[in-house]
């Protein structure tokens, strides 16, 4: 058996490893992931909480952030295809029209 | 066991979600378009009057296993909402036109955004919360970047996106926590189960509430989570930038609020002292980097970051009293920053972008009404009295000293005095400078009437401050 802190220490340094690549990363598609993680590491917790509650709710939200997560990839990846035909670039630094 | 569902409740959201849906059909089959936008206002004002009529018979209460409440503060903030939509979708007639943006999808999104913020305005527990802000901020993304074939905004949805859908990371974290600390994620049982946990306890739900302010600082523009705001409200078309430093805006405070005085109530002097420092470095950073931006929705970005930290001055006191006070901030913000950028938006002509300052240069001389106008919300803007902003700060203010912020306040009153500068810039450059080409400035009827609204409002509420502040201390009740 498991213990609970296990879990969550592993979502903590999931969404730690997440907010890093997020932070730290250039390339659009790999902030894009980094972005996955951290939402996917949360899952974890939802679930391992869940188990330990013996709770329902932390897996009804589970599948609520996959779904939204899902939409919001469509999304997303829809306005960086828009974008990418405006400017063929996917390093994040050279996305500087705006600033100041 | 099984409740039967109440859907009156919900009806003022369906009603809103069914017109958005109306609309990108009936786009396909109407031939003018203004209609399309016409349907949404008559949605919208539908939408509204069955909210305050159930209201008004006491039909508020909660549905879902009190996953979403309609009550008064809902209502205020929905109130909002219905200001900034209508308006949004006024300025936008002639303007998305000019842009030559596609209607059908632009209004539908608008009405999706805007069930999105009363969604949020109602939730009473977190899942239904995390959505509501989900399905505001996804259409949002969109119409930042509705203009596909401009490179600023793409730029600006990119953006967007990135650090919406990493805040609301950080939003799903603070959740998680909060769900294996006290087992639940309705709003209320969080509450309770916080006066059961002893202050052990609550010193480690703190994390959590770390976790949600820094998700709401990304959605209302707290300084350092900030970043997001000018390059989006610069590259996003006019109209959209109107609609997201207002509606969404007064959202993430309307959730802020039912999360940090519902939920985390036991916990209101340890998240007082998280705000305190955030709310002055906004108001700071705000005031100090507008005075050097040339580009006026660039200025209003910074404009509105410096307000969403005086709004937050109201969380401080953890009174109903400066909550009230904060209510009436937004609401007050909202009508006269809509007003503003009602001017914003008919600078743009055909050939002409009027973003820049010296756009507006000898403006009083080619239509001195809407010049007159834009000084009004300057000064507004600014808290000059007798104009409702002074009323808003005021209240704010007051709340804060009374509550012995006395410093925080002095700080605040002083970059507040840093602002008028860069406000009323604005208006120097239209009353003091020559214009530099002769165009003539035509302002389309339902832009006339939103000036009007918005203008009217701007004095009436500074004149009789206590018709909104009752408004909003009643709402708070029940």
């Amino acid at each position: 058996m498991v213990p609970l802190s296990w879990y969550i220490v592993l979502s903590a340094v999931l969404f730690s490893i997440g907010v890093f690549g997020f932070l730290v990363r250039r390339n659009l598609i790999m902030i894009f992931l980094s972005m996955e993680l951290m939402l996917n590491s949360v899952n974890i917790s939802f679930v391992a909480f869940s188990h330990y509650l013996q709770s329902m709710t932390g897996q009804v939200m589970v599948f609520f952030v996959i779904t939204v997560a899902a939409a919001e990839a469509a999304i997303g990846l829809a306005i960086l295809i828009v974008f990418y035909k405006n400017n063929p670039t996917l390093n994040s630094d050279e996305i500087n029209l705006l600033k100041g | 066991m099984f409740e039967t569902i109440n859907m009156k409740i919900l009806l003022p959201e369906l009603i809103l979600i069914c017109t958005g849906l109306a609309v990108i059909l009936l786009d396909l089959v109407l031939r003018k378009k203004e209609t399309v936008a016409f349907i949404g206002v008559a949605g919208a004002l539908l939408s509204a009057y069955y909210n305050f009529s159930l209201m008004s018979l006491g039909w508020s209460g909660a549905v879902f296993q009190n996953m979403f409440v309609l009550d008064g503060y809902s209502s205020f903030f929905k109130l909002i909402f219905y200001i900034s939509l209508i308006i949004t979708i006024f300025i936008s007639l002639n303007y998305i036109k000019t842009e030559r943006v596609s209607s059908g999808e632009y209004y539908s999104l608008l009405l999706f955004s805007a069930s999105g913020m009363m969604i949020m305005a109602g939730a009473a527990d977190f899942m239904v919360l995390y959505l509501g802000i989900e399905l505001m901020s996804l259409s949002l993304y969109i119409l930042a970047g509705i203009m596909r074939e401009r490179r600023t905004s793409n730029e600006a949805a990119i953006k967007y996106f990135f650090l919406g859908a990493f805040s609301s990371a950080f939003l799903l974290f603070g959740i998680s926590l909060t769900y294996g600390l006290t087992g639940t994620t309705s709003i209320i049982e969080v509450a309770e189960a916080l006066n059961r946990l002893g202050p052990a306890g609550r010193n480690i739900t703190l994390i959590a509430v770390i976790f949600f302010v820094t998700a709401f600082g990304f959605k209302v523009a707290l300084v350092p989570f900030h970043m997001w705001a000018p390059d989006v409200y610069e590259g996003a078309p006019t109209s959209v930038t109107a609609f997201m430093s207002t509606g969404p805006k007064a959202a993430a405070f309307a959730v802020m609020g039912r999360v940090l005085f519902y939920a985390f109530g036991a916990l209101q002097l340890q998240w007082s002292a998280i705000i305190e420092p955030l709310s002055i470095v906004t108001i700071a950073v705000g005031s100090i980097l507008a005075l050097s931006q040339t580009n006026i929705k660039r200025m209003l970005a910074y404009s509105a970051i410096a307000h969403a930290g005086y709004a937050s001055i109201g969380f401080l006191p953890g009174t109903q009293e400066a909550f009230a006070a904060m209510i009436n901030y937004l609401m007050i913000y909202i009508i006269v920053n809509l007003g503003a950028f009602a001017v914003v938006v008919i600078m743009r002509r055909e050939g002409i972008m009027g973003e820049e300052l010296s756009d507006y240069s000898g403006l009083a001389k080619k239509n001195p009404l809407v010049a007159f106008l834009m000084l009004i919300f300057m000064f507004s803007l600014t808290g000059i009295p007798p104009l409702a902003g002074f009323i808003g700060k005021f209240y704010i203010f007051m709340g804060a000293v009374e509550a012995g912020y006395t410093k925080l306040v002095i700080a605040a009153v002083i970059f507040s005095a840093v602002s008028a500068f860069f406000y009323l810039r604005v208006v120097v450059y239209m009353y003091m400078k020559e214009a530099a080409e002769p165009s003539v400035l035509i302002v389309p009827h339902s832009v006339k009437l939103v000036l009007a609204f918005t203008s009217i409002m701007a004095i009436l509420l500074g004149i009789f401050p206590s018709v909104l502040l009752d408004f909003a201390r009643a709402s708070l009740l029940g």
